[in-house]
């Protein structure tokens, strides 16, 4: 019984995770169509951002929650500004272009903070189950991503900003007839996207030992959680974590960590092989 | 000692140029030139930077002293970017371009195997001076870091005595982490305990969730982790995170060589035990001449660690063995390395194995205690019985191969 609840908790937090982890990517790769290989970067500078200001003697939550994203956002509207934005509808060229940037992040981030292992600890208290312990933070992480959830779609469906992004992403020459700048559309985007990314990295950084090279983990899994969500925003999103992380978790705990990491990228294959268009090409169709 | 940081600057100024123009010295001919390949720069810089400062403040002791034979030691230098490629082109090069009469260098076993078969070849002696994961037979080379065995021997009892009998191994899943686990289960069971289960990880996972509600449904009464990187100090964290604690007790064979515990909070790293052959607490006059000196050369003693000690060691010991030798020969080096020879450093007594040619060396228990090693027992002198049990250089001086050890 306590072992199951245990499980259960570890499955959506699991969940959670990977719906962090891949949100900053859903908007810029999802919405927007550019393959932002340097998404683990802006997550790891979130990171960054909040252990420093963490050591300058910000609260931690306020150094996550709203420095991190803040912060990051700016880099990446500065990045678009300067990159970006010459290179929209240049699949291939952004992909190198944004290779590059992750080079160009690890190096920088290395000549400031060095290449050594760097951390806060976590500020919530370990959790008793029965007879098990737990991570008190992993809640604080389910609670974070479910909030997140419910604010992107509050802002895609409710708000006119939403509204407007959407069919930017739709149609730009549409929107620009109608009185909108695709371009400082695009800008707004990117930053929320990035601001994403940085709000992940800052979340996560509690749990783990941060190198500047620390993004390079983090991608693969946002690629394919985002490309196997298809092309449904959140319910994309969603689905796609949903599926991944319970895989991931089940067989962690049946069998060894390898092979739940195994079980998640066979799962992926199996999944485009089925539904090429991702979870929401098939399912859910039209939702948001 | 009596090196201050002028006298120190003048000898790593006049070392580093000769470094960068090493063709134009060695017409001189009238120094010792020791070749260094270490990563000063990308991912293992942690390690490799302190190794590099470790090795120029050697030198510039074996110099102020009056350096060898009469001759001053020479450093050419190469950074290897953690690329295990450079090490190759390196090897390479302070063995046919520079020439040079001695190479210490190399961090992870991947960049020793790149170049010792190069060393071998052109008869320049190798000095790999790194906590490794054992088992390598070559006359060619010395190695004095601490193997599992060594490092197994004394922790695992140790460890078992102070929580129980039931274990659970976390290990790293490459040759090191593989070989090592099966030296503590080996361990653990001579000492009549029970391993409950063994989980290997890949370098880059940082999540140890479902690993931690694992554990503890085998409910073992020690952990022992040889986890090994950035990545996988996420799992000493989140241990703590969980409240695991003072539950279950931790032991590990890697935490803290790269200084890793000078990153978790005090409250994350208390108690972890752990056995190296050197602690920055080690209160003997060796290691408090050592630190001040260390201190006097770069301001602060606060990245020593277990290689760049090893490193040191390693290169003093290749001083007594040149100066007992005599000569620059190589088989006359061979021979004073092999003749029992051992120097007091640091981290106390070390002498060579000549059957091996690793080090027999002091072992010691610690606990991680705000964020430094607390030394609990000295065990002294211990062997390298892993690698002894399959080397043998004075019966079969041809050897040339990393034995796998089967237990």
């Amino acid at each position: 019984m306590d072992l199951s609840a245990v499980i259960f908790i570890e499955i959506l937090y699991a969940v959670a995770s990977l719906i962090m982890i891949s949100a900053g990517l859903a908007v810029v790769f999802g919405m927007m169509k550019v393959i932002n290989l340097a998404h683990g970067e802006f997550m790891m500078m979130g990171g960054y951002t909040t252990i420093t200001a963490v050591n300058l003697g910000v609260n931690v939550f306020v150094a996550m929650l709203i420095i991190a994203p803040l912060i990051v956002g700016l880099i990446g509207l500065v990045v678009e500004r300067l990159v970006i934005r010459h290179l929209y509808g240049r699949l291939i060229d952004t992909m190198l272009a944004t290779w590059g940037l992750s080079l160009f992040f690890i190096g920088i981030v290395t000549m400031i903070f060095g290449n050594t292992t760097t951390g806060i600890s976590t500020p919530i208290p370990g959790f008793t189950v029965g007879n098990y312990q737990i991570n008190g933070y992993n809640f604080f992480i389910i609670l974070v991503a479910i909030a997140l959830v419910i604010l992107l779609y509050a802002v895609l469906k409710g708000t006119r900003a939403g509204l407007i992004a959407r069919g930017t992403m739709q149609r730009p020459d549409m929107a620009a007839s109608l009185g909108y700048s695709p371009d400082r559309i695009y800008m707004a985007t990117f930053f929320c996207g990035s601001a994403l990314s940085g709000l992940a990295g800052a979340v996560l950084a509690p749990l783990v030992g941060l190198v500047p090279t620390s993004g390079a983990a983090y991608i693969a899994k946002a690629f394919i959680t985002v490309i196997a969500g298809g092309p449904s925003l959140i319910a994309g999103l969603v689905s796609s974590s949903t599926v991944f992380g319970i895989i991931s978790q089940t067989f962690s705990f049946a069998v060894s960590p390898v092979m739940g990491e195994v079980a998640l990228l066979v799962a992926a294959v199996v999944l485009l092989r089925l539904l090429p268009q991702g979870v929401t090409g098939k399912f859910f169709k039209g939702k948001l | 000692m009596s090196l201050n940081r002028r006298t120190f600057l003048k000898g790593t100024a006049a070392t580093a140029g000769a470094a960068i123009l090493p063709n134009i010295l060695s017409a001189a001919g009238d120094t010792i030139k020791l070749g260094s390949v270490l990563d000063t720069s990308g991912g293992f810089d942690a390690y490799g930077k302190p190794m590099e400062m470790a090795l120029r403040l050697a030198v510039s002791e074996i110099n102020e002293a009056g350096g060898l034979l009469g001759k001053q030691v020479e450093v050419v230098a190469y950074d290897t970017q953690s690329d295990m490629a450079l090490y190759s082109q390196y090897g390479q090069q302070l063995t046919r371009e520079d020439k040079v009469d001695v190479v210490h260098g190399g961090i992870l076993s991947a960049s020793r195997e790149a170049i010792r078969q190069t060393m071998r070849k052109t008869n320049t002696p190798f000095f790999y001076n790194v906590l490794y994961e054992g088992g390598v037979c070559d006359r060619n080379i010395f190695i004095n870091g601490v193997t599992p065995a060594q490092q197994a021997a004394a922790l695992v009892p140790y460890a078992m005595e102070k929580t129980g009998k039931k274990v659970y191994i976390l290990a790293a899943d490459y040759n090191y982490g593989q070989i090592t686990a099966r030296w503590i289960q080996k361990f653990v069971e001579e000492n009549g305990g029970e391993v409950v289960g063994v989980d290997f990880f890949a370098l880059d996972v940082s999540d140890f969730g479902s690993t931690i509600a694992k554990v503890q449904t085998a409910a073992p009464d020690l952990v022992i982790a040889p986890l090994v990187g950035g990545a996988h100090l996420s799992f000493f964290r989140q241990w703590a995170a969980a409240g695991m604690k003072d539950r279950i007790g931790l032991a590990s064979t890697t935490m803290g060589v790269g200084n890793e515990h000078k990153v978790l909070t005090a409250e994350e790293g208390n108690g972890i035990m752990v056995a190296y052959n050197y602690s920055q607490e080690l209160d003997t006059p060796a290691n408090n001449a050592f630190k001040e000196s260390w201190s006097a050369a770069y301001g602060d003693s606060s990245a020593i660690h277990e290689l760049a000690v090893s490193h040191y060691q390693g290169i003093k010991t290749w001083a007594a063995a040149v100066a007992l030798a005599g000569s620059m020969d190589r088989d006359a080096l061979i021979n004073a390395m092999e003749s029992g020879l051992s120097i007091e450093g640091p981290a106390g007594n070390l002498s060579v194995d000549p059957q091996t040619h690793h080090a027999v060396l002091d072992v010691h228990l610690m606990e991680i205690e705000n964020q430094g090693m607390r030394v609990i027992e000295t065990l002294p002198q211990q062997q390298p019985i892993d690698t002894q049990s399959v080397c043998d250089l004075q019966a079969n001086p041809d050897d040339n191969t990393q034995y796998e050890i089967e237990i």
